[in-house]
């Protein structure tokens, strides 16, 4: 394996957790919820999708405990946002506070404990082509998810009826009530689906990333998918973009240390939070006339009756 | 059957204090039910959280210590929240605080010096929390970009900050290699209390800015300013108030405050810097200032009760080996019982059985 | 023989929210290809009613019947299968959405896109209702938004197609278009209710009339029968004196001097106002017609300061130019201002009266010293709006979402009247306001000049125009025609300028 194919490989393992996070997020928001919790669900899919796999000693079975603790903590989301109206913000941080809480007492009796990484998944002819063959088609199986749930969002967001219907939801929740959607149904699901990717996404760092477990390993991954999203403009195929160029400077930034680079570690480690914010100022001041955020983003949806 | 929600026209102020009080007696419910699945005697664990942080009067003290950072970050903070500015990176704003005050303090050390070290040392912290504060505000201000955001990765870079300064150019030469910086001189540390006592002059700082919070909210003009901005934007401009200024006092303001409490931390209880100063205060405080109603005097309140499950968590790591992630628990559920409380201000919410229309 | 049962056939429909009675047991009946209108003031109960008969609510008590057999109507969905079509006051679409997909969003069945979008290029044809599919709404005119719920309705083949208020948003010249495309669907046996609180437009249309007031039924009629006074007292209830406008003998000096003022609108969905000239004198109502959208809001907030202009001689209030000033130095040179918005924008809903009069009168009133709060003069000060302006509220200082329409609408001008201006700016000073409110708000605000102040009204409203201005101009696309005397004013004339005639051309291009 050629120096190139080995970064272009682990560009690809820090963006694949962003990109399904972020993709998943997209969905959320296009319904008009803002979910901020993205850090909480992501950590708790971590833990629980580690320890459940330690524990069944089969890492589907973890993957899938891992999207089901993402659902279940949407689910504390969607009650309090949707069932009681409450603060969008306000309840997102919550359920980031308390995913980081429960997740260390959860993740707790499994530090120190190791499982090999899932095997990569060779796609056939594919993975023999020069140069990109292996980064691209010798990956394991979430790269190929997390690629297919792009597509498959782009598909259901701007080609199918039930997209169509989510995304009116998102520009104006009156409107949708009034021609009779079930505003609050369709959000809810929505958020359910943004939960149970954020679990998904946690699981890739237990399980594959790292693989083991330890307290607060998402390290800010979920706030900075929320940051992707903002980034792209609530499109999917531009999601994949920004995942790429956070993953590719996560990356960037761990070779120039190990390439001995005298600039300070801790300078290097900083740069994904400052490429962030940088990205967010470049992106909103370049955004001009039409808007792109769903126009009820963030604002709760109580029908009169 | 499903819950439906009608607007109330006018909440009773009995509810509104009634309203936190039910958010931490759920808590403590949902805690106890958590202790049992965790094979715990629930009575015992929550005995060692909750009562004895205030048992006797080393852990009263104690409790005063932990409660004066999450009071002053809280207090700045239900302004940002108030005038609908969602500055969640104080917990980095405490810490930028705790560099620059600590600067000076460095800076005089082993110097002839005087009284004036330690006010110097605030004011530094001040200024501090106060210009990281001020990168989202104008960023916002100026670009629009979402201050949710931009304030919460600052926090990694403060933490990054701080953490690069004690093990590089700030670190004790005589240390032994430990990543800390020199221990300050007296006149750079918090002024105690009581002799043999652990509290500091920054619990009183506490209860002063708590006072002067409350008299902006409910006296002045500035007041009325901040509450109408976070209310109605669109009114306030009508009312000739600017909803940028307002972001930029308010950032300001709750920057400085966290700052505050950055640099009284480190000068009152720890005496030097060190790679991890905060244990989640500039987080905690989130909800304390949810749980004090956005209110200065609630925050007080407020602030006293979180500064216990901190304690609580210590005692607890120690008495019955849990991971101090329990504390963190424990807040994210009170938060989640504040928020769903005051859903039963705005709304009355009722349970109606059968069929409608799905919505 | 036997007689067909009606089309629809509501029997005693109690609607309740909380402690307040909306719909109090009403009962009315539509006969196939009947052209029937419900009327009613504002807050009478009739957006209630057509929202149960649409599906949108679901009544406390009473029944549906359709075609002589009850039915239940769970969802706007089942109307819409029955054959129930409905065009909104405020309309439900999606800005950000093509034209085609908010058609499609509206019809049942899985429908694509692109195929909704050809049948929508039949049916507007075939109506003379022209509208680009692949246009997104926001770059639309309101006129052309009401379009898109009709042509929406039409796809469904409807039988009964209810319209609330839909002339309220449109220029004459459109409301004739509006009349010529009823009338082809009513000659296809399609039935209509009309909601309406215009009276000469119901006697024009309709064959039956159903009277609401207060939630109730209080008559029955055919609205061709009887005059638009009677009418009119059915819905009112009392009777209403129509204002006092005497012939303004001498304006006196010009005290809002407006002169070339252009400005970018600030948000991208908005409009730019272009080089706008007027002044206003001392004793006189200058009205400013348009339809919704068409600058407005700019320049309200250009002229009250809330945004400021690019240069201070554009706006000149008593001589001195405040262009680049804020709204409270407006205010202290004797301007007041009352934004068209009741909840949100003039008032805080939750906040409370008291509170409200500081908004506004902080840096005039007196309610301030020294950065602190004095609230007892804020307090009299609302009892002194709340005596001279009748504010009906249960208490001293209620919040302010807990008024009604009218009365809250009482409150925001009589706070700003209250304190004697000099200058007063007003938009849509009686929007969806109860007719007794109306008419004491249209009566203090020609008082006000008749006393020596410049008032200033942007409204939609013609015929409340006509009632109270001594001159008036039209705003089109961010420009404003030339002020005229207001009597012997055609009403034609002032309708064709609304719809952008006699505007230089590339004032319409511009859109």
């Amino acid at each position: 394996m050629t120096m190139f194919e080995a970064i272009l490989l682990t560009i690809i393992t820090a963006s694949t957790p962003l990109l399904i996070a972020a993709v998943g997020q997209l969905v959320v928001e296009r319904s008009g919820v803002l979910n901020l919790g993205m850090e909480g669900m992501m950590i708790m899919g971590a833990a629980c999708g580690f320890a459940v796999a330690i524990l069944t000693g089969n890492s589907a079975i973890g993957i899938v405990a891992a999207i089901i603790a993402g659902m279940a903590m949407s689910l504390i989301f969607a009650a309090l946002t949707l069932g009681l109206a409450a603060n969008q913000v306000a309840s997102g941080l919550a359920l980031s506070i308390f995913g980081l809480g429960l997740s260390g007492v959860i993740g707790a009796p499994f530090v120190g404990a190791k499982r090999d990484a899932m095997p990569r998944l060779d796609l056939p002819v594919l993975s023999d082509l020069p140069i990109i063959g292996k980064a691209l088609f010798g990956q394991d199986p979430y790269v190929y998810a997390s690629f297919a749930l792009t597509f498959g969002v782009w598909w259901f967001l701007f080609r199918t009826r039930p997209g169509l219907v989510l995304r009116a939801c998102g520009e104006s929740h009156a409107s949708a009530h009034a021609l009779g959607y079930p505003v609050l149904k369709i959000r809810l699901l929505a958020i359910l689906f943004g939960g149970g990717c954020a679990g998904l996404a946690g699981s890739y760092l237990s399980l594959v990333y790292t693989p083991f477990w330890s307290p607060g390993m998402t390290a800010g991954r979920g706030w900075i998918a929320l940051a992707i999203v903002v980034f792209a403009s609530w499109l999917p195929w531009r999601a994949m973009a920004g995942a790429y160029l956070f993953g590719g400077i996560t990356i960037l930034q761990l070779h120039a240390q190990g390439a001995g680079v005298r600039i300070p570690s801790q300078l290097m480690a900083a740069l994904p939070y400052l490429v962030t914010i940088i990205a967010l100022v470049i992106i909103m001041s370049r955004r001009t006339g039409q808007q792109t955020a769903p126009a009820s983003l963030g604002t709760p949806f109580v029908p009169d009756r | 059957m499903r819950l439906v929600l009608t607007k109330r026209e006018d909440a009773s102020p009995w509810m509104s204090l009634v309203s936190p009080l039910v958010a931490v007696a759920l808590t403590l419910v949902s805690g106890a039910v958590m202790f049992v699945l965790l094979g715990l005697d629930p009575i015992k664990a929550l005995g060692i959280y909750f009562i004895s942080p205030i048992s006797d009067v080393w852990a009263l003290q104690e409790l005063a210590v932990k409660a004066t950072p999450l009071v002053l970050i809280s207090v700045g903070l239900s302004l940002c929240y108030l005038s609908n500015n969602w500055n969640i990176g104080a917990e980095g704003q405490f810490v930028m605080g705790a560099i620059f005050g600590g600067a000076v303090a460095i800076a005089t050390h082993g110097v002839a010096n005087g009284p004036w070290v330690f006010p110097a040392m605030m004011l530094a912290g001040m200024v501090g929390g106060a210009l990281l504060a001020l990168v989202p505000a104008l960023l916002k201000t100026r670009f629009s970009a979402n201050e949710i955001l931009t304030s919460l990765m600052l926090v990694y870079v403060a933490e990054l900050l701080l953490d690069w300064l004690v093990r590089g150019p700030w670190r004790d030469p005589q240390g032994f290699n430990f990543p800390q910086s020199v221990m300050f001189e007296p006149e750079a540390q918090a002024l105690r209390l009581m002799a043999d006592g652990r509290v500091n002059i920054g619990s009183l700082i506490a209860v002063v800015v708590v006072i002067l919070g409350a008299i902006l909210l409910g006296r002045t003009l500035k007041g009325f300013e901040i509450r109408l901005v976070g209310e109605a934007p669109r009114a306030a401009r009508f009312a000739g108030f600017s909803e940028k200024r307002m972001t930029w006092t308010v950032f300001a303001i709750s920057g400085a405050l966290a700052g505050l409490a950055g640099i009284i931390e480190v000068a009152g209880t720890m005496g030097q810097l060190q790679p991890s100063i905060s244990p989640g205060y500039g987080f905690t405080a989130i909800i304390v200032a949810f749980l004090g109603r956005l209110n200065p005097v609630g925050c007080l309140i407020a602030g006293l009760f979180l500064a216990v499950t901190f304690i609580g968590g210590e005692n607890a790591q120690i008495s019955l080996r849990l991971p101090l992630d329990v504390t963190r628990v424990f807040q994210g559920m009170l938060l989640f019982y504040v928020l769903a409380c005051d859903a039963f201000l705005t709304y009355r919410i009722r349970l109606v059985r059968g069929e409608g229309a799905a919505a | 023989m036997t007689v067909p049962p009606p089309l629809v056939s509501a029997q005693g429909i109690v609607k309740r929210f909380g402690s307040l009675l909306a719909n109090d047991h009403v009962s009315l009946t539509v006969a196939e290809g009947e052209t029937h209108a419900l009327l009613g003031e504002n807050g009478a109960g009739k957006s209630t009613f057509v929202k149960i008969l649409y599906g949108l609510l679901q009544p406390s008590e009473g029944t549906l019947s359709w075609r002589g057999e009850e039915v239940r109507l769970r969802s706007p969905a089942e109307a819409r299968r029955l054959g129930i079509g409905m065009v909104f006051q405020h309309f439900s679409l999606f800005d950000a959405l093509t034209v085609a997909e908010n058609v499609a969003l509206a019809l049942d069945g899985a429908e694509p896109v692109p195929s909704v979008a050809r049948r929508l290029a039949e049916v507007s044809r075939a109506y003379g209702l022209p509208l680009e599919p692949a246009r997104e709404v926001w770059r639309l005119s309101v006129g052309e938004r009401q379009r898109i719920e009709i042509v929406r309705c039409l796809m469904q083949n409807p039988k009964l197609l209810i319209l609330d208020e839909p002339t309220s948003v449109l220029t004459p010249q459109e409301t004739e278009g509006l009349f010529g495309t009823l009338a082809r669907i009513k000659a296809e046996g399609c039935a209509i209710l009309y909601i309406s609180h215009k009276l000469e437009e119901v006697r024009r249309l309709c064959e039956t009339a159903t009277i609401l007031r207060h939630g109730k039924v209080v008559e029955t009629c055919d609205p061709r029968a009887v005059s638009a006074g009677m009418l009119a007292q059915m819905m009112v209830g009392v009777g209403i004196p129509p204002t006092r406008h005497d012939p303004l003998e001498q304006a006196g000096p010009v005290r809002l001097d407006v002169r070339s003022l252009s400005a970018p609108s600030p948000d991208a969905h908005g409009t730019s106002l272009k080089s706008i000239s007027l002044d206003v004198r001392a004793g006189e109502v200058l009205g400013v017609a348009g339809v919704a959208g068409n600058g407005q809001d700019e320049l309200f907030a250009l002229l009250s300061g809330e945004m400021p202009a690019a240069s201070a001689e554009t706006v000149i209030i008593d001589g001195v130019p405040v262009g680049r000033a804020g709204i409270n130095a407006r205010r202290k040179l004797g301007g007041a201002f009352v934004p068209e918005e009741r909840l949100g924008h003039a008032a805080a809903p939750r906040f409370r009266l008291s509170e409200n009069a500081l908004a506004s009168g902080h840096a005039t009133n007196g309610f301030v010293r020294a950065g602190f709060v004095d609230r007892g003069a804020a307090l009299s000060w609302v009892d002194r709006v709340t005596k001279a302006f009748d504010v009906r509220k249960g208490p001293r200082d209620p919040e302010a979402k807990a008024l009604s329409g009218g009365n809250l609408q009482k409150f925001v001008v009589g706070r700003e009247i209250l304190r004697k201006p000099r200058l007063l700016i007003v938009a849509q000073p009686t929007w969806g306001v109860d007719a007794g409110a109306a008419a004491l708000i249209r009566q203090a605000l020609v008082d006000l000049a008749r006393g020596g102040a410049a008032v200033l009204v942007i409204s939609q409203d013609l015929d409340e125009l006509f009632e109270i201005s001594d001159r008036m101009a039209v705003i089109f696309h961010g420009r404003l025609s030339p002020a005229q005397d207001a009597r012997g004013l055609a009403r034609e004339s002032v309708g064709l300028l609304m719809g952008g005639a006699g505007f230089a051309p590339d004032a319409a291009e511009a859109a």
